[in-house]
């Protein structure tokens, strides 16, 4: 098969430069990186169908060999057409980031960006459970109150949240036992913190 | 005359109803009557191939009476026509889902009138895609699926929407574009872009073309399935869409890819000495997806990175090339279409009734809805690959054959799976805990409707509207039809693995492909020799 050189240098030059210009953050060098790289496509599909013939008409008098190849150039029509269709939907999706974003440049993924900087220790997963030192759990001491102050202050995985703190005041204000029995943890925020005498 | 000279109405069908529901573009009623309408006819249509190529075997269309090699062909065979019954009865689900979202919400997303026609239109693309014997009508319903897919996934055009959008649609573009330069490359080695007369003309290439048109195609291919290298724009630009949306791009999209790449491995390229680096790609995306999923607090991004994982499922089945081994592949992603479709729907119910599908915010949902908590437990252990699942038959099949193949790439691939699926668990296990298990109180960024929400609040506020309803019938309804359908895969698994094996030995034999579309007298080229355990051998041992 033949080929035509100069088809086949412009076609480099267009896949150099597409690929090029798809690298870029700008949308619109973007999209223009994608309509050469689909015109290269277009003219290596050419290339496909060898040199140059009569058009693909039949007539008993030209030999077969003489003809064009006519199918890569139907290829190329659909292909032509499709490119058009996403050049035009391109075109569209950049206007509108331009309406939203007031620029012309592709925009960070927020919730990856979130996901990356995420230290890997995990509040849920990873915290020390607090060790019970004591045989009788805060859950069990709760109607007492003066014993839990120390343990429970030390023990809370999220120090200074209002709740906790008025959960584990208990000094001051006893927690009601049944109040403190039914949680699992100090800083929770199922603790009713004002059983009596909150409102001050 | 033979019902499967209907094949082409699984194309024709959706894209007439695309032109109705269009013209109808104020009439949402009409809208979905027609789209359900189609939807399941094309569905009755495909379950009818699919039992007339069970009883007789491939058959093929010419269109428009050019014959092939030259006309263009659509052949209808089992894996196909079973691809298509999976694939329409998800799309068929999704639909009703996705309608009653718009009737629950008063329609009242501006752009939603469009959504009906760029969906039937998509359906269009698919079945055109699995039915397409022809390499360029294989791109041309990729395009056609794939435009459908741009405007679905920047549908009502939001800020994240059109971020997400533009990755898509560059990454989409140079695939098509990398598939168009194969194609030509094709066309330039061998004169013809026909499947099953190329399946005769690739054998008499040297082994360097061959080798070069084998890597165009699977690199192409493998950025629309997602294998890893080439799979991080999926979890980029899934999660933003609809709920409906992204349920049937995670569904259908990637699986048509993965379907292309069965068809290059068995037709086009059987035997050649690519499984070797497939499977290391298999095994890559396996553990490198899961790993991923592990790191993410949305439910929606880590439902992606499970689906970019089990792809990997999918090419360690295809790239063993046995039948055991196809077979299970084939059986794994009909599996696969329907649990991961289910999952996201059943995510997108989650968005609903909790106000959002990050796992910091959404907190028991056990209690506040155990229907939605048995809809969501149930595709998600099958995901897992609890036993007596299917997703356990299906990884049962893949790791029997692996085994069985015995090469040390195989094992640690074995390895892999089984590792993925303990890894897909604990990711699964998370979103449990986290969003089914847990008091509302204890969420990182706990929300306050979800705080104060009465357990049976059958309406609320979401999205700026005032009392939405928060589980329609409808959206809850296909969705557990989705899951019940699901369930029936385990059920009928026997049956289905039949029905896999045999596609899977028709699929690696070929010779009644290639009858099917160039005669009865056509040659069929043997498989080369290049034996794939030696080969498999040979570089696993290097490693």
């Amino acid at each position: 098969m033949s080929v035509n050189l100069t088809l086949l240098t412009v076609m480099g030059a267009l896949y150099a430069c597409g690929i090029y210009l798809i690298l870029e953050r700008s949308l619109t060098r973007v999209l223009l990186g994608l309509m050469l790289l689909a015109n290269a496509t277009n003219l290596l599909i050419l290339a496909t169908g060898g040199y140059a013939g009569l058009a693909p008409i039949f007539d008993k008098d030209t030999p077969a060999g003489d003809y064009n190849d006519p199918l890569p150039q139907a290829l190329i029509l659909t292909s032509i057409v499709i490119s058009f269709a996403v050049t035009a939907f391109m075109l569209g999706i950049i206007y509108r980031t331009w309406v939203l974003a007031r620029q012309d440049e592709i925009q960070d993924d927020a919730e990856d960006r979130r996901v990356a900087e995420t230290p890997s220790f995990d509040a849920e997963d990873d915290s020390v459970i607090p060790a019970e030192t004591s045989e009788f759990p805060l859950a069990m001491v709760g109607s007492d109150g003066a014993g839990t102050i120390d343990k429970a202050t030390a023990s809370a995985p999220a120090p200074g949240t209002g709740n906790g703190t008025a959960a584990v005041m208990s000094g001051d204000r006893p927690v009601r036992a049944d109040k403190a029995a039914s949680e699992e943890q100090p800083g929770s925020l199922n603790v009713d913190p004002s059983p009596e005498g909150g409102e001050e | 005359m033979n019902i499967t000279s209907f094949a082409p109405l699984a194309v024709v069908l959706p894209i007439l109803g695309a032109a109705l529901t269009f013209l109808l573009i104020h009439h949402t009623r009409a809208q979905r009557a027609i789209s359900i309408a189609v939807l399941t006819l094309t569905l009755l249509l495909e379950c009818w191939l699919l039992a007339s190529v069970w009883e007789g075997g491939t058959a093929a269309v010419d269109i428009g009476g050019w014959l092939p090699p030259w006309g263009i062909v659509l052949v209808v065979d089992q894996f196909s026509s079973l691809m298509l019954v999976v694939s329409s009865t998800v799309s068929l689900a999704v639909l009703i889902y996705a309608t009653g979202q718009g009737m629950a919400d008063g329609d009242r997303d501006a752009p939603v009138s469009i959504f009906h026609p760029t969906y039937l239109i998509l359906v269009a693309g698919v079945s055109n895609a699995f039915l397409s014997g022809d390499l360029f009508n294989l791109y041309v319903g990729f395009e056609i699926l794939l435009t459908a897919s741009y405007v679905l996934i920047t549908l009502g055009g939001t800020g994240p929407r059109i971020r997400a959008g533009v990755t898509y649609v560059v990454v989409s573009v140079v695939s098509s574009v990398l598939f168009l330069i194969a194609i030509a490359m094709v066309y330039g080695a061998t004169g013809t872009i026909n499947m099953a007369d190329l399946a005769i003309k690739l054998g008499d290439l040297d082994q360097g073309t061959r080798t070069l048109l084998h890597v165009m195609l699977l690199v192409a291919f493998g950025i629309k399935a997602a294998v890893f290298p080439l799979s991080f724009w999926l979890p980029d630009s899934y999660p933003t869409a609809p709920a409906p949306v992204t349920a049937v791009f995670a569904g259908l999209l990637t699986k048509v890819g993965v379907y292309a790449m069965v068809r290059t491995e068995t037709l086009l390229f059987p035997g050649d000495a690519l499984n070797a680096p497939l499977m290391v790609a298999a095994l890559l995306t396996m553990v490198v997806g899961i790993l991923g999923a592990l790191a993410q607090s949305d439910i929606k991004r880590l439902l992606s990175f499970t689906l970019v994982s089990h792809i990997g499922y999918m090419v360690f089945g295809l790239a063993m090339s046995t039948v055991a081994g196809l077979g299970a592949a084939v059986f794994y992603v009909a599996h696969h279409i329907t649990i991961q479709t289910s999952l996201f729907l059943v995510t997108g119910l989650i968005e609903r009734r909790g106000g959002s599908s990050s796992m910091d915010r959404v907190a028991g949902l056990a209690k506040l809805s155990p229907v939605l908590g048995v809809l969501f437990f149930i595709p998600a252990m099958n995901l897992a690959g609890i036993p007596p699942f299917s997703g356990f038959l299906g990884k049962l099949g893949l790791l029997q054959a692996g085994v069985e193949l015995g090469t040390p790439l195989a094992y640690a691939l074995v390895i892999g799976g089984v590792l993925t699926s303990l890894l897909t668990l604990l990711a699964i296990a998370r979103v449990w805990n986290r969003a089914f298990w847990r008091k509302p109180g204890d969420a990182e960024h706990p929300d306050p409707v979800l705080l104060a929400a009465p357990a049976d609040s059958a309406t609320g506020d979401r999205a700026g509207r005032t009392n939405v309803t928060l589980l329609p019938r409808t959206m809850v309804g296909s969705t557990l039809g989705l899951v019940v359908f699901g369930v029936a895969l385990t059920v009928f698994a026997g049956p289905l693995f039949r029905v896999a094996d045999q596609s899977a030995e028709e699929m690696l034999d070929r010779s009644s492909y290639i009858q099917a579309v160039l005669g009865e007298d056509a040659p069929v080229p043997p498989v080369p020799p290049a034996a794939q355990p030696g080969q498999g051998e040979l570089q696993g041992g290097g490693k």
